[in-house]
């Protein structure tokens, strides 16, 4: 429940707000609805971690890679997937960690 | 203990989001920059994506029409020049919003703000040069006159227009590297603009290492090895060509113009080959019976292209061309009557003054046998990441001084300290005005009278119409004594000073000579025997020039065709005038195996520098290697300038016992063909060491860069040509626009620039047509009569609506 709310929500978010709205929607919805710490974790660094991959699929795919090959040379990381995945595990930790900060936080009332 | 675990966590998500969300040095903020929702995934163009669209834009006073074609130029149909100016703007902006921006950020001495303190002593200098302080007067003069202060406010508001639609996740790709927000554009920046053409063109002086070399040689010495005319030449006026005047006053020579200075380090000379092409032939030796022209500029490199092409239409305007974004109008192209196009000159119309300060609160100068005020200008840089840099510059009325005698100059190679800069920069007139004008010319005296406001960079215009053909050696040019500004000049004698101008109907020019075409290749526009005024002496080389002469003289039904193959031919003079000579020299029974077969492929060589040939590498690197034997002893670069290829080649084929063969740091001494041979054995043995570097278009390691030189954003060259064949590139500095017009009641184009007309790294047309421009293959280049006229190329219409 808890990822789909934050894989729903992050997502409209993002189309609208800078890109740490997910660190608010990740804290916001597992002070709501996280079961306990490693639900909270998993749910945002899922569902934020999902949201970033098909975004980058999205653009790398659709357009050949013609920028993102690019910018993976630039970085030196060779090849435009590990782009993708850089970028996914970048979404999915900041997700992760302001989920549990929500739980954690939560639990200070309880 | 919870307590703790809910402030750990906390305080690391806050760390991360504020880490993410900031740069490091050359590190861009990841978070931003990677998110697929706002970063640079977004820039990303899919194909099919660019499509007909109807949008409103502020500030138009009526509907505007763009239909793009297969290249992705806009052809702008407006019912004013207002909004075909405002058009323009947004359009521009579009595909080159970044690069606009850096150029003037880059001309103005902003780029710290941008990047951090490793750009403070490039800004510190461009401020010292004065760039900004001159482009605000040129706007000054351009806003007085009402056409371009139209042309620049409302081009000004349809780039404002484009960026206040942006929301970050537009931003093109390189504001999201860096993390930064475009600024408003401002009529400062076009002029900004202009400033940097001339800093591109005319920024540059070897006073300084020439005044070490007249101090250590002498001026005996100095007039043998760097005369004011070449040893070999073909000027651009012909002969008897130039129209007769009566010349104004020439100022006399000082008896001593040397000022005595101390000696000074330096490092940069100056290029002597900006590789720039043009020519027209006229009707009679043409295949369809009108004239053709062709233009080639060459420039350094880069992505996004340093030209955006587009086709401007309004009641009293048709053109087509290329303009440096950020501009309004068109720089180099054509209309229905005229076509035009330039190349540099190369005067001599940067100067430095020794300046003799009273004392060392440096608040007065002499000159003119009395004190004059220095005048203090403050300049606030400001630094990404760090506090705000305040620097003093002092300006004199000579120009300002761009470094004290204690200071360390940026690109010391050409700037002296303790001297005042004189420069053409300083001086304004209209130049935008001379392109509204040119734009819209239908006949030669319209466009010789365009001309009158264009005061720098001078450029060789060359001209057609259908029926004339000219070309005109156009800047405003100091009178000067003969040899004036060789030196570095002194600044108390008022004798030193520019003493006034060479009226602008008295420039170099030729119409319809007799032998049926104009050409220039950036070589002496006239020689001094048939005009009285001198202009400089360090023009570019005769061997260009008389390539494109000996190929136009040769030529009969010339077809735009002919012209193309012309704009690509690697044939140089160079080789054809040493070769010979160098290889007589050499012991050939003293040759190894590995030395032979470099010698023979000499030998047989037929003076092409193609891609794919060896020969050409083992020459160059022979002669660059051979020309430092002989010079670098007694002019190493750091403080000297080492005479001209022409003045070498003068020497090698004609002065075989001359003393400067001989290696002043050794006992013995050496000779010409002791330096021949042991050079050539060297080239030969290290080139078959290193195999893959066997072909010239791999040797010679050209690159066409990015223009913050991202890794990833450019792309290696494998090309033809070096920097005296007609196909001039060299380096990264090559044919940034070739060009070729047939003229006749249908006007009839084509061309090629190495990228393409959008900036977006993201997008295909950021570089599809380099590999046709390495090919040397030109594209028709679509010019319509009217807004009704739509072939099926321009399917893609924008209409743009008033709000």
């Amino acid at each position: 429940m808890l990822f789909l709310l934050i894989l729903l929500l992050g997502l409209l978010a993002q189309f609208f707000l800078p890109w740490w709205s997910i660190a608010l929607v990740c804290f916001g919805l597992a002070i709501w609805k996280a079961q306990y710490g490693r639900h909270a974790f998993l749910s945002g660094f899922l569902a934020i971690g999902l949201t970033w991959l098909g975004g980058a699929l999205f653009w790398h795919l659709a357009t050949d890679g013609v920028l993102s090959n690019r910018v993976a040379t630039m970085m030196t990381v060779n090849s435009a997937w590990i782009l993708v995945a850089v970028t996914t595990f970048l979404g999915a930790m900041v997700g992760g960690v302001s989920a549990l900060s929500g739980y954690l936080v939560r639990r200070l009332w309880e | 203990m919870k307590w703790i675990k809910a402030l750990v966590s906390v305080a690391l998500t806050l760390m991360a989001v504020y880490g993410l969300n900031r740069t490091y040095g050359i590190i861009p903020a990841l978070g931003p920059f990677l998110s697929p929702y706002e970063g640079f995934w977004r820039n990303s163009e899919r194909e099919g994506e660019f499509q007909s669209e109807e949008l409103v834009l502020e500030g138009l006073q009526a509907p505007v029409q763009v239909r793009f074609d297969s290249l992705r130029v806009p052809h702008i149909f407006a019912q004013n020049d207002h909004d075909l100016y405002l058009a323009q703007g947004y359009l521009t902006a579009r595909d080159r919003l970044w690069q606009m921006e850096f150029m003037t950020h880059a001309a103005a001495g902003r780029l710290s703000e941008l990047i951090g303190d490793q750009m403070l002593e490039m800004d510190r200098y461009q401020r010292r040069m004065g760039m900004v302080t001159s482009a605000k007067r040129s706007l000054q003069k351009m806003m007085s006159d009402p056409q371009t202060r139209n042309a620049m406010q409302a081009y000004t508001a349809g780039v404002n227009a484009y960026i206040d639609q942006l929301s970050p996740q537009d931003y093109p790709f390189e504001y999201k590297l860096l993390h930064y927000a475009p600024e408003r554009w401002s009529p400062l920046k076009i002029a900004l603009l202009l400033k940097m053409l001339t800093n591109d063109m005319t920024g540059y002086s070897d006073d300084l290492r020439m005044t070490n070399n007249l101090r250590k040689y002498g001026a005996e010495t100095m007039k043998d090895l760097f005369p004011n005319y070449p040893f070999r030449e073909e000027p651009i006026m012909v002969a008897g060509a130039q129209p007769k005047f009566k010349p104004v006053p020439i100022p006399p020579t000082p008896a001593e113009f040397m000022a005595g200075a101390a000696l000074h380090s330096l490092e940069r000379q100056k290029p002597e080959n900006l590789g720039s092409n043009n020519w027209a032939v006229a009707g009679a030796r043409t295949a369809s019976g009108y004239p053709l022209l062709a233009s080639d500029p060459h420039l350094g490199l880069t992505l996004p292209s340093i030209w955006h092409a587009v086709q401007l239409h309004a009641p009293g305007i048709n053109t087509y061309g290329v303009m440096i974004p950020g501009a309004p109008g068109v720089g180099i192209g054509f209309n229905e009557h005229i076509a035009w196009g330039m190349t540099n000159v190369g005067a001599d119309v940067l100067d430095w003054y020794e300046i003799k300060f009273k004392d060392n609160t440096r608040q007065q100068y002499w000159h003119n046998q009395r004190w004059k005020p220095v005048r203090r200008v403050v300049e606030k840089i400001k630094v990404k990441g760090g506090k705000d840099i305040v620097d003093t510059v002092l300006y004199t009325h000579h120009g300002p001084v761009a470094y004290l005698p204690h200071e360390k100059p940026f690109r010391s190679g050409n700037t002296p300290t303790g001297h005042a800069l004189r420069w053409i920069a300083h001086d304004n007139q209209n130049e935008l005005k001379t392109l509204f004008l040119i734009n819209r010319a239908t006949n030669y005296p319209q466009f010789r009278q365009a001309l009158v406001t264009w005061a720098a960079p001078a450029f060789n215009f060359v001209y057609a119409d259908t029926l004339n053909i000219a070309i005109v050696s156009n800047g405003l040019y100091p009178l000067k004594w003969p040899g004036q500004g060789k030196f570095l000049l002194d600044g108390t004698n008022p004798a030193h000073d520019w003493q006034g101008w060479i009226p602008m109907n008295q420039v170099p020019m030729t119409l319809n000579p007799a032998r049926g075409f104009v050409s220039s290749a950036n070589q002496s526009p006239v020689n001094p025997k048939d005009y009285p005024y001198y202009l400089g002496s360090t023009f570019a080389g005769y061997e260009r020039s008389a390539r494109i002469n000996q190929r136009l003289t040769a030529m009969n039904q010339v077809t735009p065709d002919s012209f193309r193959v012309l704009q690509t031919d690697n044939y140089s003079f160079v080789p054809k005038n040493i070769l010979p000579t160098l290889l007589g020299l050499i012991e050939q029974n003293n040759l190894s195996g590995t030395q032979k077969k470099a010698f023979q492929a000499l030998a047989n060589w037929n003076y092409r520098f193609e891609a794919n040939q060896l020969a050409p590498y083992l020459f160059e690197e022979w002669t660059q290697r051979l020309a430092k034997a002989i010079f670098f002893d007694e002019f190493p670069p750091e403080t000297q300038k080492a005479p001209s290829r022409d003045r070498l080649v003068q020497m090698l084929l004609q002065e075989p016992n001359a003393p400067w063969y001989d290696n002043v740091n050794t006992p013995q001494k050496e000779t010409l063909p002791q330096l021949v041979n042991t050079t050539f054995k060297h080239v030969a043995d290290s080139l078959y060491t290193k195999d893959a570097k066997g072909q010239w278009g791999n040797a010679r390691n050209s690159t066409i860069k990015h223009m913050a030189q991202l890794p990833g954003f450019g792309q290696k060259l494998f090309a033809g040509g070096s920097a005296n064949s007609i196909n001039a590139l060299n380096g990264s500095h090559g044919p940034s626009w070739r060009m070729v017009v047939q003229m006749g009641p249908q006007v009839q184009a084509w061309g090629v620039y190495p990228g393409g007309q959008s900036g977006n790294p993201g997008s295909r047309f950021y570089d599809q047509l380099l590999n046709d421009w390495q090919a040397g293959k030109l594209h028709q280049l679509l010019f319509l009569k009217s807004v009704q006229d739509q072939p099926a190329t321009t399917s893609i219409t924008w209409t743009l609506k008033k709000n």
